[in-house]
């Protein structure tokens, strides 16, 4: 057996179950099936869940709930199933998002390109037809981390600092990409620009997203996506949404 | 009745805060609510109403506020100075604010958020569940003059009320438990953490409270590398430049640099009181005790409501007697009572 899992107290505000030590699709796919179990087990000391990327938070009240209790029932729960082999969660969405690739709206696309070792036509090509999957949100309400990318793409984040990019923007680094909630100062480069809203506090579903959702981001136009923007009521930009089975 | 209070003149970090909007860490947002939650539960105790209701959060600064209809009003957190109409008022302790007076908050003399606390709470719609601005994540946003905000309904509450305030004021020792990346700082760097004596930067807000120090940075090998992991309230990060970082209820969800411990839930209204340039050294303690410690703490949050003691009547008080003369209807809350006598 292996260090991992790992299970650890985070201050007294809850127990921290990690399945490695750094981002890999296993240990991700792990985090989203392990969260789903925790959650189906419905223990009355865990508030709260939530994923990182390889790893499971439950948030408990240390003072109130003994932490050996719930390590001793978090073990039994891992010693259940291989959860690097476990598939994904039901109840995803595959989102397809308009984005307009490079042009003023989304200035760093050929420095990407070039960074990949790709020419910008093979960079909009590859990028527009990849899917990638919500490995975690954070950072931003409603903010998707999303990957991963084929290899082309662990470019590093920038050295200096964007001052900003504008909500929606589309960003990479490290075979990830992220839909910003906010404008927001970033290393990572400014691809593709979206009408999608992460976050919508005014409605009933204030977050679009969840871990383990799966999106593709088709080129348009930006004459397109102005269009999209002017009868756009919903904050989804555009985009079209499926059930994952 | 539906009255509202006015916000006539306003600090620059005003806003309404409760304790929080819980439930939504999956998505990306924390907590946030009252930077000093305990100021939540003396106000309630004072008013004799829940600590689920919403206050008015002033950071370093008051302002100026009217209300529409008379009002209990009760003053909790960092000591200002605080008058009606020029006569001025204790600090944690309860008031009538008569209908059409000015009620004026200054600058904080000791700590650093100031609340203010109606009777029957505010009553601005929830929004996923809470009425607390979260000011990072863009939902609500700080108040400014010329906002009215909606009061809630009030019971028949008393005023003149008291209470003597929790410690945490002034900085000074603030325990920690050892937490996901203790581990990966050295014994020595761990020693001289505990060792150094901090002062609250300048460089604080509802996301985070940076510590100040003269000596080298505190680091840890692989410092750069490390995946972005849960935060919680309380997380000491450090961060590129060796300084540490104690994050508040506003923070991020997530982060990638290291956390050399956790400040427990009981020590955090400390950190967020201390103001700039207050002395705040941090000291380790077990599992165990963190947990007698966080256990009393919330002991003496629901003990809070029978230590609450009349303000002491003293007939040279100026702010009594206008109150007693605005009961008997006398006078107009406008007019100046002592011009009558002349």
């Amino acid at each position: 057996m292996s260090d991992w899992p790992q299970i650890r107290t985070v201050g007294l505000s809850g127990i921290l179950v990690s399945f490695a030590d750094k981002m890999s699709e296993p240990a991700n796919r792990a985090a989203l099936a392990f969260r789903a179990a925790v959650d189906a087990a419905d223990w009355p000391e865990v508030a709260e869940t939530s994923t990182s990327l390889i790893s499971v938070f439950l948030q408990v009240d240390l003072a109130q709930a003994a932490p050996e209790g719930v390590i001793e029932k978090l073990r039994d729960l891992l010693a259940q199933a291989n959860w690097l082999d476990a598939p994904l969660p039901a109840g995803r969405t595959l989102w397809h998002v308009p984005t307009v690739y490079g042009t003023d709206l989304a200035p760093q696309l050929e420095e990407a390109a070039e960074a990949a070792g790709v020419d910008p036509d093979t960079a909009i090509r590859e990028l527009s037809t990849s899917r990638v999957r919500v490995l975690t949100i954070g950072f931003a309400p409603g903010q998707p981390y999303m990957g991963e990318l084929s290899e082309t793409w662990n470019i590093p984040r920038q050295q200096a600092l964007t001052k900003s990019v504008p909500a929606g923007a589309l960003v990479v680094a490290i075979r990830q990409l992220i839909i910003f909630t906010n404008a927001s100062p970033t290393g990572w480069r400014h691809i593709g620009q979206t009408a999608f809203r992460t976050f919508r506090p005014e409605a009933k579903q204030p977050f679009a997203l969840s871990p383990g959702d799966e999106l593709v981001f088709p080129s348009v136009t930006q004459a397109e996506l102005a269009k999209i923007r002017a009868k756009d009521i919903s904050g989804n930009g555009g985009a079209s949404a499926e059930a994952l089975t | 009745m539906s009255g509202h209070l006015d916000i006539v003149q306003a600090g620059p970090g005003l806003s309404l805060q409760d304790l929080g909007r819980p439930g939504f860490r999956a998505q990306g947002l924390t907590i946030g609510g009252a930077a000093d939650p305990v100021a939540l539960y003396e106000g309630a105790a004072i008013l004799g109403q829940s600590a689920n209701l919403a206050a008015l959060e002033m950071a370093g600064s008051g302002g100026a506020f009217r209300v529409s209809v008379d009002m209990r009003i009760a003053l909790t957190g960092a000591e200002m100075a605080a008058n009606i109409d020029g006569d001025p008022l204790i600090w944690n302790a309860s008031y009538l604010l008569p209908a059409g007076a000015t009620l004026t908050i200054g600058g904080a003399r000791n700590g650093s958020y100031g609340y203010l606390h109606v009777g029957g709470g505010f009553d601005t719609s929830p929004q996923m569940g809470s009425r607390s601005s979260h000011l990072s994540a863009g939902l609500g946003r700080a108040l400014q003059a010329g906002d009215s905000l909606p009061l809630g309904q009030d019971g028949t509450g008393q005023t003149g009320m008291t209470l003597t305030p929790v410690t945490r004021f002034g900085g000074g020792a603030v325990r920690v438990v050892a937490s996901m990346q203790t581990a990966s700082f050295s014994p020595d760097t761990r020693d001289r953490f505990t060792q150094t004596e901090f002062v609250r930067d300048a460089r604080a807000n509802r996301m985070g409270v940076r510590m100040d120090q003269p000596g080298e940075g505190f680091t840890t090998e692989g410092q750069l590398t490390i995946v972005s992991e849960v935060i919680v309230p309380g997380d000491i990060q450090i961060t590129g430049d060796g300084a540490p970082f104690v994050l508040m209820y506003e923070c991020q969800t997530t982060g990638g640099y290291p956390r050399i411990g956790t400040v427990i839930p009981c020590d955090l209204p400390r950190v967020a009181q201390a103001q700039t340039g207050a002395a705040i050294r941090f000291e380790f303690v077990e599992m165990a005790e963190a947990i007698a410690l966080q256990t009393r703490f919330l002991a003496e949050l629901k003990a809070l409501p029978s230590k609450v003691t009349p303000l002491v009547r003293d007939p040279a008080n100026i702010r009594d007697l206008l109150g007693y003369q605005l009961i008997s209807g006398a006078v107009s809350a406008q007019a100046n009572p002592f011009e009558e006598e002349n």
